[in-house]
């Protein structure tokens, strides 16, 4: 029986890592888009994010300088795409793009020469006796810092947008930005602070990518990460636990695909390679149809232009 | 006469090209309701945005209590007891009553003891909330409601108003006048924007008419007639539309027992609609907005495809027909949305016309577009109807709404349709512009065409309509002659006030 060389302990554990970089970049674009900006360029800084944090990481030889250096190569993108869109008012889906481009041809000249060099090793964090429990032990708690820390993060941002003040004017921001100025908000600052944050989120999914799930750098290594992570957002109906679950589904399928490869199974590779994206479309499409409410939850401004007037 | 609350002095604001404001100067009175009376463009909301702190004069100063008030942002005005009730753009769909109102407060309580407080001052001015529900399924009376909720939770001083009457019945305007009146008794100073002057009548203590940008007059509005009202704030003699005898001829348009689901998940669906319309008939349909209008315009036009049968035009099937179909049938309509919905904002007047005019005035030929032809066609518009623009090349967003409204309008009425369906012709359209547009009407009718008005105005509507129906979620009321009925038996006919309910009589 082939599928019974797979443990699912270490399946459970390979999961999370492999879902944890789009869930980095999902939960910051939930909040870009949350406040009425919609960024295509996640992919572009979490590759930025991949590039910068190994390369720090590698020179400094502190991983934790590679995600810190890597979260903020993502905002200074972020903070490019801010000016174009909120500043020059151009175009968010251009812009976007362009800043994907823009991303993958600038670490792939940055890079060059750390291509097959190996990053210093994260620690995992040493839970004590809770990673000794059978079975959930090796499946939940020997992961390092960042897996725990970005399930935090989704909890933290879900209690911002559901319970503060500050997460309801960002909300109503992405709502209806005539309004907001109307009642004295500022829309371009809080549209700015959202998209830096979103810019520093791909970022450290990127670095997570380069410096523990893959460990390498290679040009380009994100391989359409970033879009999964927008289209999560999407499918997610901009609920931060259902872009989790999202992410968690798809870092699922995807290690499963890999281990059935490994196994040997006798499907095509190449089905094999693209299920876990069929298979996540399919599971959010179907997750988001049915309920008329469902498409309600997208933010009214959501790729508007807002032209102060008066 | 009370003592100032606050005195404008001098008020100017420019923006390139238009003086919106020219050394504007009144005071208003404590408690007193104030009327700002002016037509679209004579600079009602510059005004009112610099009180607000939302622009700031170029020269002029205010004083609030004879200290100088100049508020750099909403902020400042509302820390002052200065509160605004938008016409639009102030409420969150998707944010529910509690939070809309939060985001209108400058130190809110916490969410659970403001939905408590909203509740408590709700009840006490007759104007009931339930504070968990989305505001995207609130009617529109609901909403305003909202509006002013959030405005009196702040215990204001002044109150601003902003055309707040143009979404309600009449029974629910008489609430509402019930309730500011109660407001100025405890001290409240009210100013109130409009352009309906029956109603500044019975309402305000005084009135400031802007034209152009400049104070014409500031008078006592019960002292003066609703012409004499309309010529000041008009600048020229009004002429109320001529309505040609005609006799009326077969049924064009018939429609059976139409129910239809609306495509807009905060829309009303069509339920169980049933009228016919003759040729040279004026049918006026009124309703508060939100309760079909949109989707009964959608379904006549053919944007919502309807069964084959149940919509037929001089007894042939077309319910199944798109708007192409239709209109090349004969049945042409104009939204009320003027851009993005009846004229695409980013293409040129030839290239609008074209859009619509393309089959019926033969523009273009064997798939090729004629210019020469549709901006020849486009002109035309632009001359019969007045349309105030440098020419068919200006695109469609640079015009002003009275203008754009202007070529929408007439580009269908060029069409020579057997029916014309009009949402709102004349909504944020100025007084002699309306007129033309009424008037435009009134001929297509006269030449036997079978014209369909929807319009919240019931002035307007009765000067108009030959027959009246009226939509209340989104069924129809039978359809009964116009002459004779009375404001009160319409605003039954629209489904009255809801649960709306006078202030209890003891807090009076």
């Amino acid at each position: 029986m082939i599928l019974g060389s797979i443990n699912p302990a270490v399946l459970l554990a390979a999961l999370m890592v492999a879902a944890t970089p789009i869930l980095l970049a999902a939960i910051g674009e939930l909040v870009v888009e949350k406040s009425g900006v919609l960024n295509l360029g996640v992919e572009g800084m979490m590759i930025m994010g991949a590039c910068l944090g190994f390369i720090i990481a590698v020179n400094s030889g502190s991983p934790f300088l590679g995600f810190v250096g890597a979260a903020l190569a993502g905002m200074v993108l972020a903070a490019l795409f801010a000016l174009l869109t909120q500043v020059l008012m151009t175009n968010h889906v251009a812009t976007g793009l362009a800043l994907t481009l823009f991303g993958l041809g600038l670490t792939a000249l940055l890079g060059q020469q750390y291509v097959g060099i190996t990053p210093p090793r994260t620690p995992r964090l040493d839970l004590g006796p809770l990673s000794q429990i059978p079975f959930f032990g090796r499946a939940f708690f020997r992961h390092d810092i960042v897996v725990y820390l970005t399930i935090a993060l989704v909890g933290a941002v879900w209690w911002f947008l559901k319970y503060s003040r500050a997460g309801m004017i960002l909300r109503a921001v992405g709502e209806n930005h005539d309004a907001a100025h109307a009642l004295g908000y500022h829309v371009k600052r809080v549209r700015l602070m959202a998209i830096l944050f979103g810019g520093a989120c791909a970022g450290l999914g990127g670095a997570y990518l380069s410096l523990i799930r893959v460990a390498g750098w290679t040009e380009g290594m994100t391989v359409g990460a970033g879009w999964i992570a927008l289209a999560l957002v999407v499918f997610a109906s901009w609920r931060p636990w259902r872009a989790m679950a999202g992410a968690y589904l798809f870092g699922g399928v995807v290690v499963l695909q890999l281990n059935l490869q490994a196994a040997g199974v006798r499907i095509p590779v190449e089905y094999l390679s693209m299920s876990p994206y069929l298979i996540t479309i399919l599971v959010l499409v179907l997750m988001s149809s049915g309920k008329a409410r469902a498409s309600l939850n997208a933010p009214g401004s959501l790729n508007k232009q807002f032209h102060a007037s008066g | 006469m009370p003592a100032p609350l606050m005195q404008l002095d001098g008020l100017t604001k420019s923006y390139p090209g238009v003086r919106a404001n020219d050394d504007i100067s009144f005071n208003i009175g404590e408690g007193q309701i104030h009327a700002l009376l002016g037509e679209n463009g004579a600079g009602k909301s510059t005004l009112v945005k610099m009180i607000y702190g939302l622009v700031r004069p170029d020269s002029g100063a205010m004083t609030l209590y004879g200290a100088p008030f100049a508020p750099a942002q909403p902020t400042e005005a509302r820390l002052n007891g200065i509160a605004m009730v938008f016409q639009h753009f102030s409420l969150f769909d998707a944010l529910d009553v509690a939070e809309n109102v939060a985001l209108g407060m400058e130190n809110p309580p916490p969410l659970r003891d403001l939905a408590r407080r909203i509740r408590t001052v709700s009840e006490e001015y007759g104007l009931p909330l339930d504070p968990t529900r989305l505001v995207g399924e609130l009617s529109a009376g609901e909403r305003q409601r909202v509006e002013i909720v959030r405005c009196l939770l702040q215990d204001p001083r002044l109150l601003i108003m902003d055309e707040p009457t143009s979404v309600l019945t009449p029974q629910e305007v008489g609430i509402l006048f019930r309730t500011l009146r109660k407001l100025a008794s405890e001290g409240t100073a009210i100013l109130y924007i409009s352009h309906k002057l029956e109603e500044i009548r019975t309402l305000c203590d005084e009135a400031t008419i802007l034209r152009g940008g400049r104070k014409v007059a500031t008078c006592d509005p019960r002292e003066k007639t609703a012409r004499e009202l309309a010529e000041l704030m008009v600048g020229q003699i009004l002429t109320p539309p001529e309505r040609p005898a005609r006799a009326m001829g077969d049924v064009v348009l018939e429609v059976d027992n139409l129910s239809l689901k609306s495509s807009n998940p905060f829309g009303t669906s069509l339920k169980d609609i049933s009228f016919q319309l003759r040729a040279g008939e004026v049918l006026g349909i009124a309703g508060v907005a939100g309760n079909g209008q949109d989707e009964l315009l959608l379904m006549l036009s053919g944007e919502l495809r309807a069964p084959r049968n149940q919509v037929r035009l001089r007894g042939k099937p077309v319910g199944h027909l798109g708007p192409n179909g239709r209109r090349g049938l004969g049945v042409v309509a104009a939204p009320e949305e003027r851009l993005g919905h009846a004229a695409a904002p980013d293409m040129s007047l030839t290239e609008n016309a074209l859009l619509s005019a393309a089959r019926r005035k033969r523009l273009e030929r064997g798939g090729f577009i004629d210019w020469g032809k549709a901006e020849a066609f486009a002109r035309d518009i632009i001359t019969r109807f007045d349309v105030r623009t440098p020419g068919p090349h200006v695109l469609a967003r640079a015009l002003s709404g009275g203008n754009l409204q202007k070529f929408v309008i007439g580009r269908e009425i060029e069409l020579d349709p057997d029916v014309i369906i009009v949402n709102q012709p004349t909504w944020g359209v100025d007084a002699s512009a309306a007129a033309t547009i009424r008037q435009a009407l009134l001929d297509l009718a006269g030449k036997g065409a079978g014209v369909l008005v929807i319009r919240q105005d019931l002035d307007e509507l009765l000067e108009v309509a030959d027959s009246f129906a009226a939509l209340n979620e989104g069924r129809l009321t039978p359809v009964r002659p116009a002459k004779g009925l009375s404001v009160e038996e319409i605003g039954l006919m629209m489904g009255g006030s809801g649960d709306m309910h006078v202030a209890h009589e003891a807090a009076e």
